[in-house]
């Protein structure tokens, strides 16, 4: 039973978003930016660092609204959002697991979490305080919080950021063999190409500030043969088609 | 005598040896060591220069008993922390809703500036003769004088606050959608908590000697009211007596409330990573 308009996808179009300078000069950070994901896909939005991408996901997740454009998120009645920010962004006055079910509704505050917990290694870190883990632990009780919601869509801001790249290589396998048990719409940042191939469906293509849609490509390959071979080949094939990226 | 018995009996095994130098070492005894020799010091100043008006603590503690036997003690003392319960209750909500409200809406803040500036600068005695004045000698202007000069301080350390409030947490409760409740229990409150913390210390010690002010000037009981009928008889040992009696009460007040609480509501700062 799936919930009506369930097959929606995202869909984006923002004409333009401009901050004011501290001088109150008018600054473009977004000019011409739309794609769409389907329904169950993984998509990266890929661009360089301060482009706009950030600023983006603020506008999809109805955090800044001053913006000419619009944009449609997946069952906009019922479905419900998630969201894994560049800071983990834990209220370091509750423990992980009351994190973790406070972003819940009520009627489902005491839902059975085992699962959850269990695949992300935080069974044994429930009742810490997020002044105890590591910004790893963080990161991954930021994700455990995003998908205990089981949203409709699941936005990804640079979850990865600022860890070492082996931490970052194991909640990169966690996050794609959670995902993969309930393939879910998901929007994720990033500026790092290797992150994106291994991780999407699609990776929509960024120019610099102000961020405009360059293209779109299109990872066909099944997520199980993309060994570190194909990778290279994948990063070839989109280095030809995306020159200015390089 | 009794104690020091127990502590040579129990001198020769290692646990009660160990339990000994703890107890030497823990701050309470400490503090217990230091008020005793301040009561012998007084003692013997007392002895020295004998005078009506300069009590030794042994007249001290007899004025004490009279009052206590008396039940004028337990009276005065409860009708007092009653006026300092109220006040401050009164004083806190009032003096955080503002200070919330003007820490979180800048044009407000601006405006009202100038009021609150004006307000932490009145002394307490004009605006408990002015309540008395306006409002007659009752318990509600006694009470709500006592209030008008703690809100400005609490809405001054509210403001700041609100002011350090951090946006990501709200913008998280926004994406996960919080109910209104939720993010006043989970989101705004744990931010003020030492802000409220901070407010609630200074408030008390302020309130209480107002209180006693306001007790002095218009009210027919409480212990300010008792430091000024025996300032007319120049009792000095009863006036004593009641300020050490309070004194008393409000440390308890200190040790079996608010550090608890406290201690309670910052559980999660004393794990460092």
């Amino acid at each position: 039973m799936r919930p009506v308009g369930a097959d929606t996808p995202l869909k984006v179009d923002i004409a333009e978003k401009t901050f004011r300078s501290a001088q109150g000069l008018p600054v473009a950070a977004i000019r011409g930016l739309s794609f769409e994901v389907p329904q169950g896909e993984f998509a990266c939005m890929l661009g360089p660092s301060g482009c706009g991408k950030t600023t983006t996901v603020r506008i999809l997740l109805g955090l800044d609204r001053e913006f000419t454009g619009t944009f449609q998120l997946p069952t906009p009645s019922e479905g419900r959002v998630a969201a894994a920010f560049q800071e983990p962004t834990l209220l370091p006055w509750r423990t992980l697991e009351q994190n973790v079910r406070l972003a819940l509704p009520h009627e489902r505050r005491d839902r059975d979490l085992e699962g959850l917990f269990e695949s992300l290694g935080l069974t044994a870190m429930r009742s810490l305080y997020p002044s105890e883990l590591s910004l790893g632990l963080a990161r991954r009780a930021a994700l455990a919080r995003a998908f205990a919601v089981d949203p409709a869509i699941l936005f990804l801001d640079e979850p990865f950021v600022s860890l070492d790249e082996r931490t970052a290589q194991r909640l990169r396998h966690l996050l794609l063999a959670i995902w993969s048990g309930k393939p879910t719409t998901a929007l994720m940042v990033t500026h790092n190409l290797r992150e994106a191939l291994m991780l999407s469906d699609r990776i929509i293509v960024l120019s610099s500030r102000p961020a405009r849609t360059l293209g779109t490509f299109f990872v066909r390959l099944p997520r199980s043969r993309r060994s570190p071979q194909a990778m290279n080949d994948l990063e070839r094939s989109f280095h030809a088609e995306f020159p200015e990226m390089a | 005598m009794n104690s020091r018995q127990v502590v040579e009996q129990g001198g020769g095994t290692v646990p009660a040896r160990r339990l000994r130098q703890r107890i030497l070492a823990s701050p309470a005894f400490m503090a217990l060591i230091s008020l005793a020799g301040l009561c012998v010091l007084w003692q013997v100043a007392a002895t020295v220069w004998p005078s009506r008006t300069f009590p030794p603590p042994t007249a001290v503690w007899q004025a004490l008993r009279v009052e206590a036997a008396s039940g004028a003690l337990a009276f005065n003392l409860s009708v007092t922390l009653m006026r300092v319960v109220a006040a401050y209750l009164l004083a806190m909500t009032i003096g955080s809703a503002i200070g919330i409200a003007l820490g979180t809406h800048r044009r407000a803040d601006r405006f009202f500036d100038p009021w609150v500036v004006l307000f932490i600068n009145i002394p307490a005695l004009v605006v408990i003769v002015l309540a008395y004045v306006w409002f007659g000698l009752n318990e509600a202007a006694a009470v709500c004088a006592v209030a008008v000069n703690k809100i400005p301080n609490v809405v001054v350390t509210m403001r700041e606050g609100a002011r350090a409030l951090d946006p990501r947490y709200m913008e998280m409760a926004r994406v996960y959608r919080f109910s209104a409740l939720d993010r006043l229990h989970h989101i705004l409150l744990p931010q003020l908590q030492p802000y409220f913390a901070a407010a609630s210390r200074s408030g008390i010690a302020l309130i209480w000697k107002i209180v006693l002010v306001v007790e002095l000037l218009g009210r027919p009981n409480g212990v300010g009211f008792q430091i000024h009928l025996h300032f007319q008889l120049f009792d000095v040992a009863a006036i004593l007596a009641y300020t050490l009696a309070f004194v008393a009460v409000m440390l308890l007040v200190e040790f079996v409330l608010v550090q608890p609480v406290e201690r309670h509501a910052t559980r999660w700062r004393r794990h460092p990573a």
